[in-house]
């Protein structure tokens, strides 16, 4: 297996305080991995650290993406070095459209196509998530990372406010984005997802699952399997079982 | 107002200092300029006359219901291109019509200060633009007032008047050449907005930086009538300081005031006064500040004296630097019961997060500053002709506007 993504001891604090805690985390070249846990473990502390947002500052350990130690490089560095973010709560931006957005992240983009896949053509002339609802701002965001094409793939819960319809849409965006549609053996790019409730991956396919607990890495194995012992018996539950001691 | 009694004011206004903004030695520029020959056309302008008008917006060569074009103290080009619109050099103007006295600084006193005092005493010169009674243009009237010469006073004096159920939309871009460093501009322009009239005015300035500006502008809206007052500042100046007032004296009158303002240096003191004086009027004001340096005093002040009007400011402003200075003003003035006025008004710097956002998509930090920016500036402005909101566009999101 090719990695494209290492995670080596990583350690990371927010303001003075560690919340990640000695993560280590390999994603090879064409997978796509589920990241679970309960709420505040650290899992979108992990997204922003790999994106590499400065408030998100690393006590120890390495990030490697391609072979290559990122961990001090800057976060437009990383993002054309092909890493890209799906945010769960972006800002929005004023006086900035869409349509000229998803121009500026790739000038060769078909910004039309990009809006009417994502059902989304009536939004293109917008400012950029202003006044969108929590289902459209998704939708903002999977265009933008179809227009960006990155070669790994974070998604911080990329179905939370979205309606069943939009749902498959945008499963369908995210197994685009990581090479789905396409035979496993020539797949290159990969992908990590957030998720609460599980409903996105009914339309989309991963490869491995992890449940993070205080800030660590806990337990890791097949998606399927995970959430159906979180589902019987907790994030707690389903790591004594799975992932005992 | 009798020429004698406007002489008479004037006069005695003439060391009367302003109530804003620096004071300036008006001894220290010269009141003559050379004159210039009338255009036939605007082909036959200079080619540098021609540059500096496009790059405030005013587009002589393409299609327009009029031009004005006034190089230092002379109108070298007074056209009307629609039957709709009447266009005149000011001497001109006041030379046909004597009913033209009854405008004459009736909404901006000779003796306010001792800018509108010079104007008064000086030979006049300036547009006269009026647009007849239902008459409605599709395109804007342009013009440009150039100061084209090192030192001069340019003095200009406008009278518009939109007819009863008139449409009119003016483009004005006010600027000077490179070689021009040291100037004085004041401007007094009169608008009068009849009833069911409706008028869209977009000033664009570029001065240089040994430029002072003083705009003087007094406005009268009557029943039913409307006015889009844009002004657009994004180059560097020495000193500009104007606070036009607005009137709504008719039932219903609308005003909305925009303004768009980017500043390197110097000091900017810029606003709008506006009176809600009868039923149903409603008026807003929005003004966006950039300072990456130089002082920027943003004003709005609204007075609402009936009841039911309805009035809004908002004024916004992004402090990029430590060398710069946003003063943030909003004044409200209730005067009856049954107002509904209220103001916004925040300076701040750029997000993180927003930045952030953007550098994650692949932009570095400067391209992602100079994006938001732009997105800050470009103020949406309802009912203006396409060419006018392109013309906009295009002055705002120049890729020269950046953060620092």
């Amino acid at each position: 297996m090719v990695w494209l993504l290492e995670l080596e001891d990583l350690s990371v604090s927010i303001g003075g305080k560690l919340v990640l805690k000695n993560v280590n985390l390999h994603v090879g070249q064409g997978e796509t991995h589920a990241l679970f846990g309960p709420n505040g473990t650290g899992k979108t502390t992990l997204l922003n650290a790999i994106a590499g947002i400065p408030r998100y500052v690393v006590e120890g350990g390495r990030i490697i993406f391609k072979g290559q130690d990122i961990t001090k490089m800057s976060m437009d560095e990383r993002a054309r070095l092909g890493i890209g973010m799906a945010f769960q709560r972006p800002p929005a931006i004023r006086g900035l459209k869409l349509r000229d957005l998803i121009k500026i992240i790739n000038p060769k983009a078909d910004a039309e196509a990009l809006l009417k896949e994502m059902d989304f053509d009536t939004f293109g002339g917008r400012d950029v998530n202003r006044g969108f609802s929590g289902g459209e701002v998704k939708r903002s965001e999977m265009v933008q990372l179809l227009a960006q094409q990155p070669d790994f793939v974070m998604l911080d819960e990329p179905d939370s406010g979205v309606d069943l319809e939009n749902i498959k849409l945008i499963g369908q965006a995210i197994n685009e984005l990581t090479q789905k549609n396409i035979r496993p053996s020539s797949r290159t790019k990969s992908g990590i997802i957030i998720t609460h409730f599980g409903h996105i991956l009914e339309y989309m396919k991963t490869d491995r699952a992890h449940v993070m607990l205080g800030g660590s890495i806990v337990c890791s194995g097949n998606p399927g399997e995970i959430l159906d012992q979180i589902k019987k018996s907790g994030y707690e539950g389903c790591v004594a079982c799975l992932c005992p001691r | 107002m009798p020429m004698s009694e406007i002489e008479d004011r004037a006069r005695k206004a003439r060391e009367k200092k302003a109530l804003y903004g620096t004071d300036v030695d008006l001894e220290s520029y010269e009141s003559e300029a050379k004159p210039h020959e009338e255009v036939r056309s605007a082909e036959e302008l200079p080619s540098e006359v021609k540059k500096a008008a496009l790059d405030v917006g005013v587009s002589l060569d393409k299609e327009s219901s009029g031009a004005y074009v006034q190089m230092d103290q002379s109108p070298v080009i007074a056209r009307s291109m629609f039957e709709g619109v009447e266009i005149m050099d000011m001497a001109s103007a006041l030379k046909k019509y004597d009913w033209l006295q009854d405008y004459w600084w009736k909404l901006v006193a000779p003796d306010a200060d001792k800018y509108t005092a010079d104007v008064a005493r000086a030979p006049p010169a300036g547009y006269f633009i009026r647009a007849k009674a239902g008459m409605k243009t599709v395109f804007p009237v342009k013009s440009c007032l150039y100061l084209g010469s090192t030192d001069v006073n340019q003095r200009v004096h406008n009278v518009i008047i939109a007819e009863e159920g008139s449409e009119l939309h003016v483009i004005t871009g006010c600027t000077t050449p490179a070689h021009v460093q040291r100037g004085l501009h004041i401007g007094v322009s009169e608008f009068f907005i009849k009833k069911n009239a409706k008028v869209s005015f977009t000033m664009v300035h570029s001065w240089g930086k040994e430029v002072e500006v003083r705009p003087r502008t007094g406005i009268t809206i009557a029943e039913g009538g409307s006015l889009s007052n844009n002004y657009i500042l994004l180059r560097p100046v020495k000193t500009i300081q104007t606070f036009p007032s607005c009137t709504l004296a008719g039932k219903g009158a609308v005003a909305s005031f925009n303004t768009v303002i980017y500043s390197t240096m110097g000091n900017i003191d810029v606003g709008s006064n506006i009176f809600l004086n009868a039923p149903e009027t409603s008026a807003e004001s929005i003004s966006r500040v950039v300072c990456v340096g130089g002082e920027v005093i943003a004003r709005g002040r609204m007075t609402g004296t009936v009841p039911g009007a309805r009035a809004h400011l908002e004024c916004v402003g992004l402090l990029l630097s430590d060398k710069g200075r946003i003063y943030s003003i909003p004044e409200l003035d209730g005067r009856s019961r049954d107002l509904d006025m209220s103001h916004e008004a925040a300076v701040g710097r750029i997000s993180e997060e927003e930045l952030e956002y953007l550098m994650s998509r692949g932009m570095n930090s400067e391209q992602a500053t100079s994006v938001i920016v732009r997105g800050f500036l470009d103020v949406e402005i309802k009912g203006l002709p396409e060419e006018l909101k392109q013309e906009i566009k295009n002055i705002t999101q120049r890729e020269d506007l950046k953060g620092s």
